[in-house]
């Protein structure tokens, strides 16, 4: 007899009408957005801010450099000695006054420029007025010294080199960091996915039997059955939740725009930076133009494919792994001891992935972590965006199914014996005992 | 004799302990079969292996003639000591769900659970979640995933644990009933006095091996010791009861009865019978009570245990 649809819309069924999960669905989402917004908003605000700095400028060689922009006005202080200035600057309630100090080398002005302040201005705004003074002073010493800054500044080139493989594809920087998005992204789904519905199955399987149940449902149904149906049916909830978390996050991230008209492109995270860096050096239309053959370039048909392969079978590896904890143990509080071997390979998937692959997609390290089976699916995840022979991945994926069914072997054991047994928490030592049982 | 279900020196080891050391039993169709040991003496393993649940390293258990198959799961239905449901799980689905499992159809399911619950009253309960349960009510709905698919065989492991008695001797009914309508029964219990009230066959194990099985009353013949319980009235008791002391062994004896008089339990050698002794008593004096000692359950059970 087959039951295992039937226990899989059990489980399902009832992970999905519970009413945690149901709040967690629904909230998680909408925390995000806000978290976004307000950060959003308030770096928003920030930006929005209107300082006028006021300078004094003894020397007469730097005071013009400063240009009004957008949140930023410079005013000009003449013929004032520093503690008239200093009280001008304080009634008309600016932000700062720069002072910059006659010297007898008007040249080097290391020591003589101070700025006064009620609030002590941020890193920015100091390096800020730094950068300016600094291009003033060299050029004049470029000058000084009968350098023609004209041609200097003729002189100055952008170099950008055109990526090509042998096979006639083009590539560019940009490909770079789209393959780095679409690998990270693609391994830490993995892992999330991993940690917070393993963790699932593992609550399940104790809550089965904690409740005693267990003993009526495995005279009915084989062990393995029960295993298999509680993984597939969790499974299946958090794919679930993982696409209401992604539309409803699309929504609201939309809404939370138009409403609030906060342009979400201004946060910058350093990945950001990253791009924009590498944008700043060819103009918006070459950007354009290799975003699309960037996307285009990638092995998309392949990625999805292994995607789909590596997901499923590196997340069947580890739940089993959990649901074999899970009916080692009697609660919660006893499955410490065991995760430890389980987590530590994961969390090494992905720093190999995040600093090996990137620095170099197909060195030995990288290469050897996408074969070991319980790092392969983070790490081969990451790196197929930048092209893996078929033949590689082939391998490592045989290599997971046969790990995958020696330890969903392997974990039927424990869970046999595991699930009737109540009392004490076991050793490795006995659990190595129950695979002969 | 018909037997549902046969154990053929059933054998089963966890590491290096013999949970159960070439276990045979055989258990009438239509019986009320006592499985009775200590705790620890292997009865959980064996019911476990008629289950299914575990396989036994030698021997072999027979359903109706041919040895267990995975089909069998639906003509057995179990009730083991530990009792428990999902308690986040409304009652009505939890039992449909179970029933399914066991091989019905949600049709068939709906409608038999329909009739348990007019039964046992309980028709309320569908949308109630087992924690909002008491426990006696929990194990009343325990008691119906057991027997909802109307199996062969039935399993029940302490069946009366939990339940009041008023409770308690509802379901004990229930089981007679069901026991008349054509299902064997297996009972696994400490309780004597229910083992004595409805088994007609029992086992003993202990420390892994079966010591003692049969037909109640057989055994009970077997545990005899021609011993008779005598009450008596004489003019001069003193004298009488010498007198039967000489000639027998005699225990003391209590018992309700009207008149205050000799009491004794008299035990006869082998060769003697009841009426030889009778007819020795009815000389001596005047006699009002005259039972033969029955060994009960208890007893058997006690003196087995303590003799292996």
């Amino acid at each position: 007899m087959n039951h295992l649809p039937l226990i899989i819309k059990r489980e399902y069924v009832n992970k999905v009408r519970n009413k945690s999960f149901i709040v967690m669905t629904f909230l998680s989402p909408i925390i995000m957005i806000a978290l976004i917004g307000v950060v959003a908003y308030l770096s928003q605000i920030n930006n929005d801010k209107k300082r006028s700095i006021s300078i004094l400028d003894e020397t007469g060689i730097v005071g013009d450099v400063f240009e009004n922009t957008e949140n930023t006005t410079y005013t000009l202080i003449n013929n004032a000695g520093l503690d008239v200035a200093k009280e001008l600057v304080k009634a008309k309630e600016n932000f700062g006054l720069l002072y910059i100090k006659k010297s007898s080398d008007t040249l080097n002005l290391v020591e003589s420029v101070n700025f006064y302040s009620d609030e002590s201005p941020s890193v920015s705004i100091i390096s800020n007025l730094e950068r300016k003074m600094e291009k003033r002073l060299s050029e004049i010493k470029l000058q000084n010294d009968g350098v023609d800054i004209a041609q200097i500044r003729a002189s100055k080139t952008t170099v950008n080199i055109a990526q090509e493989t042998f096979g006639g594809e083009k590539t560019s920087k940009i490909d770079s960091y789209l393959k780095l998005a679409f690998g990270g992204a693609a391994g830490y789904l993995l892992f999330m996915f991993i940690i917070i519905y393993g963790n699932m199955i593992m609550r399940s399987v104790i809550e089965e039997k904690t409740s005693r149940i267990i003993e009526v449902i495995i005279s009915s149904v084989k062990p393995i059955q029960l295993m298999m149906g509680k993984i597939i049916g969790t499974s299946l909830a958090g794919i679930t939740q993982f696409l209401i978390w992604i539309i409803l996050g699309g929504v609201l991230l939309f809404l939370v725009s138009a409403i609030f008209g906060i342009d979400l492109m201004q946060i910058q995270s350093p990945q950001q930076e990253m791009i924009n860096q590498a944008m700043a050096s060819s103009d918006a239309q070459n950007i354009a133009q290799d975003l699309i053959t960037g996307f285009v370039n990638l092995p998309i048909i392949n990625l999805c494919i292994a995607f789909l392969f590596f997901f499923i079978g590196g997340y069947l590896l580890y739940s089993s792994l959990y649901a074999a904890i899970g009916a080692a143990v009697d609660n919660e509080t006893d499955t410490q001891q065991f995760m430890m071997p389980i987590i530590m390979p994961l969390v090494l998937a992905v720093y190999v992935g995040v600093f090996t692959v990137i620095e170099d997609p197909h060195g030995t390290v990288s290469t050897i972590f996408s074969f070991i089976p319980l790092t392969s699916p983070v790490v081969m995840l990451m790196r197929i965006p930048f092209g893996v022979p078929i033949w590689e991945q082939l391998l490592s994926f045989a290599i997971l199914v046969c790990t995958f069914v020696f330890t969903v072997w392997f974990a039927a054991k424990i869970y046999r014996v595991g699930i009737l047994m109540y009392g004490k928490k076991p050793t490795y030592k006995e659990l190595f005992k129950w695979l002969k049982y | 004799m018909n037997n549902l279900l046969v154990a053929n020196a059933v054998s089963k080891s966890y590491g290096n302990f013999k949970a159960l050391n070439e276990v045979s039993i055989a258990v009438p169709k239509g019986s009320i079969f006592g499985l009775l040991g200590p705790n620890g003496a292997g009865k959980t393993t064996l019911i476990r292996i008629i289950n299914q649940i575990t396989m036994p390293d030698s021997g072999e258990v027979l359903l109706d003639g041919s040895s267990l198959k995975p089909e069998n799961i639906r003509d057995i239905g179990y009730l083991p000591e530990e009792r428990g449901l999902y308690k986040s799980m409304k009652v009505g689905e939890q039992v449909l769900y179970l029933a399914q499992l066991k091989g019905l159809s949600k049709q068939d399911a709906k409608d038999r659970l329909k009739y348990w619950f007019d039964k046992l009253e309980i028709g309320d309960w569908w949308n109630k979640k087992i924690q909002e349960l008491s426990k006696g009510q929990a194990q009343k709905i325990q008691f119906i995933v057991t027997v909802i698919h109307q199996p062969k065989l039935l399993i029940f492991d302490e069946p009366f644990s939990g339940f009041d008695p008023i409770n308690a001797s509802l379901i004990k009914d229930e089981i007679i009933q069901l026991r008349d309508e054509g299902a064997t029964v297996i009972f696994s219990t400490h309780r004597m006095e229910s083992v004595e009230e409805m088994c007609d066959h029992m086992a003993l194990i202990h420390k892994s091996n079966k010591i003692l099985d049969g037909r109640l009353t057989d055994i009970k013949r077997q545990f005899k010791t021609n011993t008779f319980e005598v009450g008596m009235q004489s003019s001069n008791p003193d004298e009488v009861t010498q007198m039967i002391k000489e000639k027998f062994e005699v225990f003391p004896a209590t018992f309700k009865n009207l008149n205050d008089d000799i009491k004794m339990n008299i035990k006869l050698p082998k060769e003697t019978s009841s009426n030889d002794l009778l007819s020795f008593l009815t000389s001596k004096a005047e006699i009002h009570h005259f039972v033969e000692v029955i060994p009960s359950a208890n007893d058997i059970f006690i003196q087995t245990v303590k003799n292996n």
